[in-house]
């Protein structure tokens, strides 16, 4: 007799599984990051601001600084942009932009037109853009680097944008949040994070 | 596809110009390009979750295949490209999980649950076997199947 | 208004459906004939009213309502009107609407070919799938309802995700549906089973054919999936392991089982615990499948709605109908008893055999499919580290899915030859050996023939050669035994259907193995950069690239590729690979075009612009690939054939006569256990 309750066994565990798996669903879509608590990767890039030259990450050594991957072209940066902007004001910690394959990751873009440019061209069209988007909806960030091709992004382990990494004062990742920043992230999430950093 | 031009150029100045209009162009070596669809084959594309990276259409793939090639074409073997996107990306990033704690129990339940059947199979014929007894025949149903039988011998 | 005139026939038909998931199976239990006999009238009640439903929701795609705020979200003023019609069930609130419409229509057909069936056993089928309707009545209505108002009304809709825009969507989900739906059948045959305590071969040869339509039209359904994606998603796979594509690939495994299992309940009266498990399985993994990909617990290319509220509900209709009906199950099935016995080589003990291994596979799809959720969900609860995450994709199950058929389609080949209740390995041996060795030859040569060696080509050929080789030997071994006198057509008539399509839906089986196991081998593909006037050879085939010209369609623009393909010099056709951006949601799509052919197809796509005009082109060879597909609707058109069987048709009538005279129950429910041999006789 007991055998045949086998299958309603089995299922009661898959059950079990499946109500864990709708209580963390948010959870699940990230992909971990595996650079937690390792060096942030260097790089230098161009400034947005030409007068700027470029920015290179070493120069962020000795603060907990953020960066925060973007595109002009990505809808759900905008949702996250004013929150940006607010925190910013509250001068907590500086926030770096990473402007992601400005051209060449947006979609409208006609590609054959894009294979034309030359890089000079290319660096002045995405500085155009970038500063446009900036000027109209506020911008949050002390410095914003360009990473046209996205392999700084790669090296990073960017996957989409929104993404935003808060790196400590020798350098080291320390928390990576996927997605829009939302008020309730920043407060439950990165604030705590960075007081943590900050000692 | 953005990446695959700026490697593109790349090929292109190693390689002789453009010849006439009949040629046979690659893609670059085929050598390379065989070993870059085969790590492809082997990734997990992120923005997918589904696809592998030979078999996405999406922007993050691409950009994922100039990276690889790039490091192919650097001379690094397949074993260090994969090391070098983990690095960065995470167990996830491979298609076929690696044999590691968690994941054992994931290559190894198809063979237990192979096992497990296997088993359940024997024992369910054994109990059959002894616990089943073909009922016999009574006189009158004996005739009864005698005649059926014979009717449709006679049909046939 | 007519949008409300809808919600308001939804809101009836539940209603409808909460009488009929009570009165008739009260009935049943109580023997009360007038509550037994309103399930007839309150089913086709449901399925009126369900079509009003769904007529309206079409009504407001067709006349572009869009105040109505699904058709808002998913459908647009430009779309084509095909688009319009097959795009109404191209979201999650619309396609559940679907899913409802094929459950009445289901519960319609019960109704009606039904009349040799005793009214117990009708009431609580009906009474069942009554249940099942409130569930997804009540679904839609509290949770996902497609007629909730946009006020005001948008100018236009969003229109519809591109990659839908296909004939693909006309096809593809009401089959998959029929089929996923139809188990419901077998499912509330499997429990009134239970319910009634009768569970006998009667009972088997009933469901049977409800089993096995649904179970062709799953079969159908599949392989419209897998054509679709082929040509619209990445370059050309066919199968992708996506956790929606292994959702519909679980219950068709187990209802496999399910329809072999039930032969044998049929003819021999064993098996009878086993296939009502396997009944409550396949219809189980169909609402697991509807909750797996609506729930947001997983994603892929085609989930609908991540969203955890709905995933809640569906879980707890899910614990509630596979619960009770485990439950009743372990209550009932000890009871049942074990049928008949059979040696261990036999018919029954091969397929037994069948049974397990494609329960096991099943088991095995689902555990790779759950896999990324289980191990998430230990991770939230500290079991295992975050950084634990496992991904889990085709090479994983192509591992360890292929070796669990290899055994089932050995035993494919010598099942249809065995005896029931006895055989001999030697005999079986005697029998078989001209077939292995014609089918171990031709495997070990033919890979040379066609290009190149590999062992894994040659392991794909034995296993289709030997399944071809059985059927050939077993339709040759009855063949020999039908009247030698008689003319072709009237000897191949005389065979029994049952046969026939036993046979044809195996050789469908050898016949997707060959398509498989080809294009698996031989396809040839490059990714070249092609100037104007450039060619390329793949598959002896040369390809040249004249252009790429700027076109409009009637909600897109697009860049046309024109590559010309040439044989020996000779053009034999024009290919148009497309780059299209669909106006209303800026989506990049990219068209492959494909020259079908019997034996080969040649798919091309255009990949990105480079300087100069010149484009890289993705270019294919796939040999064999419309084989997959022939493969999955011989199997489906064997099913088809093996139900029309005389012997249905023959004893529905009689059993209609025997009712109509007021014989009743006994006479439709023989408490006789099955069919003896003739060996036993005369022993």
């Amino acid at each position: 007799m007991w055998r045949f309750l086998g299958p309603l066994a089995v299922f009661a565990v898959l059950v079990g599984f499946f109500a864990l798996g709708l209580k963390y669903a948010d959870y699940h879509s990230d992909v971990p990051s595996p650079l937690i608590g390792k060096p942030a990767p260097q790089f230098a890039l161009n400034e947005v601001q030409e007068n700027r030259g470029t920015f290179a990450s070493q120069d962020m050594r000795g603060t907990v600084w953020m960066l925060n991957v973007w595109a002009t072209w990505c809808e759900s940066c905008r949702e996250e942009h004013q929150v940006l902007v607010d925190f910013s004001r509250q001068n907590v910690v500086p926030v770096i932009g990473l402007d992601y394959e400005e051209l060449r990751g947006d979609a409208g873009i006609d590609r054959s037109e894009l294979a034309k440019l030359s890089p000079a061209e290319e660096l002045k069209l995405a500085r155009q853009r970038a500063t446009q988007w900036l000027s109209e909806r506020g911008n949050p960030y002390t410095q914003t680097a360009l990473d046209l091709d996205g392999s700084v992004g790669i090296d990073y382990g960017v996957y989409g944008v929104p993404e935003t990494y808060i790196i400590d004062k020798s350098g080291i990742i320390r928390y990576k949040y996927i997605g829009p920043i939302t008020v309730e992230a920043l407060q439950d999430n990165i604030l705590p994070v960075i007081r943590k950093l900050k000692g | 596809m953005r990446a695959l031009f700026l490697a593109l150029l790349m090929g292109l100045a190693w390689s002789q110009a453009a010849t006439a209009k009949d040629a046979q162009p690659v893609m670059g070596d085929p050598v390379i390009q065989a070993r870059v669809m085969h790590l492809a084959g082997e990734l997990r594309c992120l923005v997918c979750q589904g696809e592998s990276l030979a078999e996405s259409r999406s922007d993050f793939a691409a950009d994922m295949l100039a990276k690889i090639r790039s490091l192919v074409e650097q001379g690094k073997s397949d074993q260090e490209i994969k090391d070098y996107l983990v690095a960065r990306y995470g167990d996830f990033i491979l298609y076929r999980p690696p044999f590691s704690g968690i994941t054992a129990f994931v290559w190894l339940t198809p063979v237990v649950l192979l096992l497990a059947g296997g088993s359940l199979f024997v024992i369910n014929l054994r109990r059959r076997r002894a616990q089943v007894h073909t009922a016999p025949l009574s006189a009158e149903e004996e005739a009864r199947i005698k005649n059926l039988l014979s009717e449709s011998d006679s049909k046939a | 208004m007519i949008p409300e005139i809808g919600h308001f026939a939804l809101i009836i038909a539940l209603c409808m459906a909460l009488v009929l998931g009570t009165l008739p199976l009260i009935g049943a239990a109580r023997g009360l004939p007038r509550w037994m006999a309103l399930a007839r009238p309150v089913a086709q009640g449901i399925f009126v009213f369900v079509v009003i439903a769904y007529g309206s929701l079409t009504y407001a795609f067709i006349t572009n309502d869009f105040s109505v705020l699904y058709a808002a979200e998913h459908s647009n003023s430009a779309l084509p009107l095909i688009y319009r019609i097959a795009g109404v069930w191209g979201g999650h609130e619309g396609s559940l609407l679907l899913w409802i419409l094929m459950l009445s229509i289901w519960m319609l057909a019960v109704t009606v070919f039904s009349r040799h069936l005793p009214e117990e056993m009708v009431a609580r089928v009906l009474g069942v799938m009554g249940l099942v309707a409130v569930g997804f009545l009540s679904f839609i209505l509290f949770t996902s309802d497609p007629f909730t108002r946009l006020l005001p009304a948008a100018p236009d809709g969003q229109d519809l995700n591109p990659l839908l825009q296909d004939p693909g969507l006309a096809m593809h989900p009401p089959m998959l549906y029929m089929g996923y739906v139809g188990f419901s059948v077998a499912f509330a045959f499997a429990i009134a089973a239970l319910l009634s305590g009768k569970l006998d071969a009667t009972w088997a040869r009933w469901s049977r054919p409800w089993t096995t339509v649904a179970w062709a039209f799953l079969t159908c359904g599949i392989a419209l999936g897998s054509w679709w994606s082929y040509y619209v998603l990445g370059w050309g796979g066919w199968w992708f392991w996506d956790p929606v594509e292994n959702a519909s690939f679980m219950p068709w495994l187990v209802g496999t089982a399910l329809i072999h299992s039930l032969a044998v309940t049929e003819k021999r009266g064993s098996f009878k615990s086993w296939t009502v498990l396997l009944a409550i399985f396949a219809f189980s993994l169909s609402l697991l499948g509807t909750f797996l990909v609506r729930s947001g617990v997983l994603t892929s290319v085609h989930s609908f709605a991540s969203d955890p509220q709905r995933g809640l509900f569906i879980l707890i209709f899910l614990v509630i109908v596979v619960g009770s009906s485990l439950l009743l199950y372990a209550w009932r099935a000890p009871k049942v008893g074990l049928g008949g016995s059979f040696a261990m080589v036999s018919r029954e003990s091969l397929l037994l055999a069948n049974n397990v291994l494609f329960t096991v596979a099943a088991g095995t799809v689902l555990l790779g499919t759950l896999a990324p959720l289980i191990v998430d969900a230990l991770a939230s609860v500290g079991v295992v580290a975050q950084s634990d995450k496992i991904s889990v994709g085709a090479p994983y199950f192509n591992t360890v899915f292929v070796p669990i058929m290899a055994f089932a389609i050995f035993f494919m080949g010598v099942g249809p030859m065995a005896k029931w209740k006895k055989d001999s390995v030697p005999e079986l041996a005697v029998r078989l050996r001209w077939g292995a060795a014609v089918a171990v030859i031709v495997a070990i040569i033919m890979p040379f023939v066609l290009g190149h060696w590999s062992w894994l080509v040659s392991l794909g050929l034995l296993m289709a050669f030997w399944i071809i080789v059985a059927v050939f030997q077993s339709v040759r071994d009855r063949w020999v035994r039908t009247h030698g006198d008689r003319g072709f057509a009237e000897r191949f008539a005389s065979l029994p259907k049952s046969f026939v399509g036993m046979q044809l839906a195996h050789l469908g089986v050898a016949v997707f193995i060959l398509g498989v196991t080809i294009i698996g081998g031989y396809e040839v593909g490059k990714d070249v950069r092609m100037d104007i006037g450039d060619t390329v050879e793949v598959g002896g085939y040369t390809f040249r690239f004249d252009g790429v010209m700027n076109t409009t369609g009637p909600n897109y623009d697009a860049q046309r590729g024109i590559i010309t393909v040439l044989k020996d010099g000779r053009p034999i056709e024009e290919l148009n690979p497309e780059k299209r951006v669909y106006r209303v949601q800026r989506q990049p799509t990219t068209e492959a075009a494909i020259d079908s052919g019997f034996f080969r197809h040649l798919f091309v796509a255009l990949g990105e612009p480079l300087a100069n005009g010149a484009w890289s082109v993705r270019v294919y060879y796939k040999p064999m690939v419309t084989w997959i597909w022939l493969g999955c609707l011989l199997m489906a058109v064997g099913g088809l054939i093996a139900i029309s069987d005389r012997r249905y048709r023959i004893l529905a009538r009689k059993q209609r006569e025997l009712l109509a005279r007021g014989v009743g129950d006994a006479a439709a429910a023989p408490s006789r256990e099955p069919v003896l041999t003739r060996a036993e006789v005369k022993s």
